[in-house]
């Protein structure tokens, strides 16, 4: 069997107060692989880690958070064991990003030519012309009009869609193998979240691309996704195919936020099927399952023991102690 | 039959543009242009749309935030252009509102209690022991403990704090509440329980809803009609359960094509709709969509189509001119 593209090995990421008296488990114990021209969806609410699990990834947390165990392994090569110049090289050439703002992620005293060129230069480095005639191109990738006119301009000359277009041009430019976007659509309307995320699509058909998406909004994971992980008080409480959890959701927190979401083909104004109580504080979470306090389902052990990770079916896994016979 | 608690006709609302240290060239923009719809006692108004739509200023208007430049609103039969600062000191009294961000709605320097108290000691003369006894029973309304009017708002989360916006629209007995976005910065799971919410307290109080949002399916399931507005004007209004499912204008459709789906066999790849929505600065001519319609023809660049009545609906779209009014 190929080794996928992306392996996450017990993956864990503490944040610690400034006296080391406080530690927050963001990441927690986390496993999960990506195979190569796949797209996996990391689903979560506000804190539940899924934005620290892709800045783990990239190595680009902050100062005050570190990884303390687990394998991050990418096309073979352990990613921790690089050194910080090793992993500039890989971000934006191997791993790119794209960020939720798309006004925040371009740089409003450079041209479009220029932040479009610049990483064709610093990875591989072409010549200023060169990177220019091919930074072109990739505007004509994401489908901006007039792109020789466009190349000049700065971003507070364009639209959001545009925007969000040029951070996409910018992001395959050179040729990554895996695409990370944090929440790429929030702040785009209905229409042009529509037409981005097609144009994402485009991009990963066309360059073999695998993606991971990190969002609250299971809509995404529906549309975009092969395979979903649902991250819970950081860790992740139940991963698999798409269609398999959609239909067969196995651990009580997917299940409740699926059935919480309201349906456009839903013709009964009755109330939603809503979860209980508050996401957990992250710095404190319940004892054993940190779910518990809000599910159903509860029995006395998920109060004392966490769950172990559980194979529920094929290519699923849920850590709920409802699927330990 | 009872008539409509708000009635809207023609609404408009122009923004001059100034440019310049004069303001000279007179350019306006037309953020709601000719806008009308009712809303019923005890039912919800829908409005959706994309940025630029006049949603949020038609609900500013309804709000009196804004003085329309043209048209009228009519509340409980009566007009609201013309009344003096009691009528309209009245007329706030029976409309209230619920915004997106209950981080920056509620001060963080006041008590819960005091929050939702303001409006009573706003606007009725009251015993401080009835305004406690009433802020008591607000609370446990929207589900929070009493000991929470002694306590601020960075004590609570989002989903809470929502609750507590929603005591104070409520602590004057308004008839209608304007929710702008009232779940789309709140974390999913707490979603459906804002909305679960709102939908008893419209059947307990008979209150109305102005409910604006982007996300088309907190709409549908929340409102008795739903109106679709597009560069400042409404495109298709009608029923909420027939317009989600089968929307008739070439807007509605593409709006409703765009989104996301809740089960991965509902996702569909082909894209209805193409380019950005115009600058509201210079709309287009004729019909505002035209220049994206897949179905636009060459009288649709020159002739804006009228509201018309079409089954129980009302399209403003030049394809269904020929078909008679049924």
């Amino acid at each position: 069997m190929r080794e996928p593209l992306l392996e996450l090995r017990g993956l864990s990421t503490h944040y610690e107060s400034a006296r080391g008296t406080r530690v927050t488990r963001a990441v927690d114990d986390v496993s999960l692989s990506l195979e190569r021209g796949k797209t996996l969806g990391i689903v979560g609410e506000s804190g539940s880690g899924k934005s620290t699990l892709a800045l783990s990834i990239m190595r680009l947390l902050p100062t005050a958070a570190r990884i303390v165990g687990g394998q991050i392994r990418f096309e073979g090569e352990d990613l921790l064991a690089k050194s910080p110049r090793e992993m500039r090289e890989i971000r934006g050439k191997r791993i790119a990003m794209i960020l939720q703002d798309p006004m925040a992620s371009l740089n409003p005293l450079f041209t479009v030519g220029d932040q479009v060129s610049e990483s064709l230069r610093v990875h591989e480095g072409a010549s200023r012309k060169t990177a220019w005639t091919r930074a072109r191109g990739l505007l004509e990738a994401v489908r901006i009009s007039a792109p020789a006119a466009r190349m000049t301009e700065f971003p507070h000359q364009m639209s959001g869609g545009m925007r969000q277009r040029i951070v996409g041009a910018i992001a395959v430019a050179c040729e990554p193998r895996l695409l990370i976007a944090d929440e790429p659509t929030t702040s785009l309307d209905l229409t042009i979240q529509a037409q981005y995320l097609s144009l994402l699509r485009e991009l990963q058909r066309e360059h073999d691309l695998a993606m991971i998406f990190i969002t609250h909004n299971l809509g995404i994971v529906a549309k975009m996704c092969d395979a979903v992980a649902v991250m819970y008080a950081g860790r992740v409480v139940e991963a698999g195919p798409i269609r398999q959890i959609f239909n067969k959701p196995a651990h009580p927190y997917t299940r409740a936020l699926l059935d919480s979401v309201p349906r456009l083909t839903d013709d009964s104004h009755a109330r939603l099927p809503a979860i209980d109580g508050q996401p957990p504080d992250p710095s404190a979470p319940p004892a054993g399952c940190a779910f518990h306090p809000r599910c159903p389902q509860a029995l006395e052990r998920c109060r004392e023991q966490a769950p172990p990770s559980l194979t529920v079916a094929v290519a699923q896994t849920a850590r709920c102690w409802l699927h330990v016979p | 039959m009872t008539g409509p608690l708000l009635q809207a006709r023609e609404l408009r609302k122009h923004f001059p543009v100034r440019r310049g240290l004069l303001n000279r060239g007179g350019a306006v923009v037309r953020a709601v242009d000719g806008v009308s719809f009712e809303i019923m006692p005890g039912q919800t108004l829908g409005v959706v749309g994309e940025s630029g739509c006049g949603k949020t200023t038609t609900a500013k208007l309804v709000l009196c935030l804004e003085a329309p430049t043209g048209g009228s609103v009519e509340f409980d039969g009566r007009p609201l252009v013309g009344l003096d600062a009691d009528g309209v000191r009245r007329y706030r009294r029976s409309v209230q509102a619920v915004f997106q961000d209950p981080y920056a709605s509620l001060s963080p320097r006041m008590r819960i209690g005091a929050i939702v108290a303001e409006p009573l000691v706003t606007h009725e003369a009251l015993e401080r022991g009835t305004v406690e006894a009433r802020v008591k029973e607000l609370l446990d309304f929207v589900g929070l403990p009493a000991r929470a009017a002694t306590l601020f708002p960075h004590e609570f989360s989002g989903g809470q704090r929502q609750r507590i916006a929603i005591a104070r629209a409520l602590a004057v007995s308004p008839k209608l509440i304007v929710l702008d976005e009232p779940v789309s910065a709140l974390d999913v799971s707490i979603r459906a329980q804002i909305l679960n919410l709102l939908r008893d307290l419209q059947q307990q109080l008979g209150v109305s809803y102005l409910f604006i949002a982007h996300d088309l399916a907190a709409v549908a399931h929340m409102s008795h009609t739903i109106a679709v507005m597009y560069l400042g004007k409404i495109v298709e209004i009608g029923p909420a359960a027939t317009l989600a499912r089968t929307p008739q204008h070439p807007y509605t459709q593409a709006l409703f094509a765009a989104a996301l789906p809740s089960h991965p066999d509902e996702a569909r790849d082909d894209l209805v709709v193409q380019g950005e929505v115009p600058s509201p600065l210079a709309p287009p001519s004729g019909c505002h969509f035209h220049p994206r319609c897949p179905h636009a023809m060459a009288r649709c660049a020159s002739e804006a189509p009228g509201l018309r009545a079409h089954a129980e609906r009302r399209v403003a779209c030049h394809l269904f001119d020929g078909l008679p009014a049924a």
